[in-house]
């Protein structure tokens, strides 16, 4: 096999950014997907539209946005300074911070169908068996949800392992900080380095089937985005 | 009867209005009974807090769960209520045993007054306890959800049209145990339901709600009997009786059914009975004739000494309802108007009341 360190280590990294993408926005999305469900608000179609905005805007445009944000002159770069954290552009916490943006949309939807089709019944129901709104939430609503979460996390993880122009904007190319494995396999090609590209290429590919494969496999004939 | 549930509530959503003002008794289960669109829901899913009246009291046993004026919403989590769904409504996520323990689990020890195993006897469930809650029939999700709310201890039972999901003979399958409930359970029930035959097995006390508001409310007997209500003037109008069994004839297999507070007794043909069990009889309007003397030259043996009380002409141009009383136990007859003028009825006339069939609800003895 012809992958040497650097390819490994892009792989470790992009692993790494995609576990702990889909745990934040596991955290994030619930909250914003539960309340996308339920609100008769005004904002829910703003929010709503909000969260989708990755899955139509080119990455470049995400990641340029970011860039300008996070970097030293930005808004949300300026606090990080003046926290004395420095700027997180071309850093792992950039990429993260990139990727839960960037992914958002595939973790919040499928909560959001999720939560939708349990309806108001299961909640009444726990209300009048005593269970507090926060412990329905866990013991009713979580388990129902359950085919929702999973399709969340499998969407979540892969569509990051999947990024590659919001990377490239705000994370640059630095070995084992921010290269992963769809920069590398840029790299391999521009570099004329076929047979490298192949195999990870070929692994990205295998890896991605068999995660769809998982996910409609395991709906038995239901749609990956609806839910419960 | 002391009223122990108070209830006043004023919604307004869209072009359907609610304002009642009820008075229930904190015994026995009362009915609330009207037409889809009357309101009967929305009344019980607001004493349930499940629904936010716009203006509200809402006092029961002597606890007040709502109240505008001062500012007072418990919310549902925290009333002592079970709440029976029209669908069972269980957790799929959860086996039945998981399901009947939720609530049970979710209360004071201190307070629990009713154990698994008497739910499970009481709704006889107790060998599906293992069972997925989705692999259930309809008629015993509904027995899994009324158990699950027993489990709670509820201070009060509310349920809504728990059988109108399911068909005949899972209603049949049903109706004794919600007797059971009535007969062994010291919980007072508000019964939601738009089916007569229900509210006549069941219901102490009758709520008529017609488009939000309530048209009569009193103990079920006496309503059902009232001439001004709609129900009297319904084909099938008529009084429930309830009554104590007595001797039985084994030669014509008849059984006795005493009237309580009198020395008067009907005669229906039944199996016997262990003496003083409580039967629920309904008595048909139409099959009541009335006649000036007794007449025992007849086939009829049901025959009462009867008070006219009160005459209505809303029964139809030839009809005439005739409320009357049997010993303190209201009866309704329908004559036509010929025989009304021929008898010359009037009111306080003493009259006899011939009573063509009595029909047997349930088997609650």
């Amino acid at each position: 096999m012809p992958l040497d360190a650097s390819d490994f280590g892009a792989i470790w990294l992009t692993l790494k950014l995609a576990s702990l993408t889909t745990l934040i926005l596991l955290l994030v999305g619930t909250p914003i997907a539960w309340w996308l469900a339920r609100t008769r608000s005004w904002l829910r179609g703003p929010v709503g539209a909000v969260v989708a905005l990755p899955l139509v805007l080119p990455p470049t445009v995400i990641g340029f946005y970011l860039l300008l944000a996070l970097g030293p002159h930005g808004f949300i770069g300026k606090t990080t300074e003046a926290l004395g954290l420095g700027t997180v552009v071309f850093s792992f916490t950039g990429l993260v911070i990139g990727s839960v943006v960037y992914s958002m949309p595939f973790v919040v939807q499928p909560l959001q169908n999720a939560f939708t089709a349990i309806g108001e019944r299961p909640l009444e129901v726990a209300a009048t068996l005593r269970a507090s709104p926060w412990d329905t939430f866990f013991t009713v609503v979580l388990p129902l949800a359950r085919p929702g979460f999973i399709t969340a996390s499998i969407l979540g993880f892969a569509h990051t392992v999947g990024e590659f122009g919001v990377v490239l904007m705000i994370g640059g190319n630095i070995p084992d900080k921010t290269r992963v494995v769809s920069v590398q396999i840029y790299d391999h090609v521009e570099a004329m380095e076929y047979a490298q590209a192949h195999w990870l290429a070929g692994a990205m590919l295998v890896f991605s089937f068999l995660v769809l494969l998982a996910l409609y496999g395991s709906r038995r004939g239901k749609s990956a985005w609806s839910s419960a | 009867m002391t009223s122990q549930i108070h209830a006043r509530l004023k919604v307004a959503r869209g072009d359907f209005t609610l304002d009642v003002d009820l008075s229930l008794p904190g015994q026995g289960i009362s009915a609330l009974f009207g037409a889809s669109g009357s309101g009967k829901t929305t009344c019980l899913r607001c004493l349930a807090g499940l629904e936010r009246a716009d203006d509200a009291y809402v006092e029961v046993a002597g606890t007040v769960w709502q109240d505008t004026a001062r500012g007072i919403f418990v919310p549902p989590h925290q009333r002592p209520i079970g709440y029976v769904f029209q669908e069972a409504s269980l957790f799929s996520h959860l086996s039945v045993r998981g399901n009947l323990e939720f609530g049970w689990r979710r209360i004071d020890p201190g307070t629990r007054r009713i154990n698994l195993q008497q739910a499970c006897e009481l709704l006889g469930i107790d060998h599906l306890l293992a069972r997925k809650a989705d692999t259930l029939s309809g008629g015993e999700r509904q027995r899994v959800g009324i158990a699950r709310a027993l489990l709670t201890s509820p201070s009060l039972l509310l349920m809504d049209e728990p059988l109108a999901a399911l068909d005949a003979p899972r209603k049949r399958e049903i109706l004794p145990y919600l007797e059971r409930l009535h007969d062994e359970l010291q919980i007072p029930m508000i019964y939601v339901s738009h089916a007569q035959e229900e509210v006549a097995r069941l219901a102490d006390h009758l709520v008529l709600l017609e488009q939000g508001r309530v048209l009569a409310s009193g103990p079920l007997n006496q309503t059902l009997a009232r001439l001004d209500l709609p129900l009297a003037r319904e084909e099938d109008a008529g009084v429930i009786i309830e009554g104590l069994t007595g001797a039985f004839d084994a030669t014509y297999q008849l059984l006795d059914v005493h009237l309580p507070g009198s020395d008067l007794r009907l005669r229906i043909p039944h199996a016997p009975l262990p003496p003083g069990a409580t039967l629920r009889l309904k008595v048909q309007a139409r099959d009541i004739s009335l006649s000036l003397a007794e007449d025992s030259r007849s086939s009829i043996i049901n025959r009462l000494p009867v008070t006219l009380r009160a005459l209505s002409e809303q029964a139809g141009p030839a009809q005439m309802l005739v409320s009357l009383d049997a010993a303190g136990h209201p009866l309704l007859a329908r004559v036509t108007r010929y025989s009304s003028d021929q008898l010359g009825l009037h009111e306080g006339q003493a009259l006899w009341a011939q009573i063509k069939a009595v029909a047997l609800l349930g088997n609650s003895a």
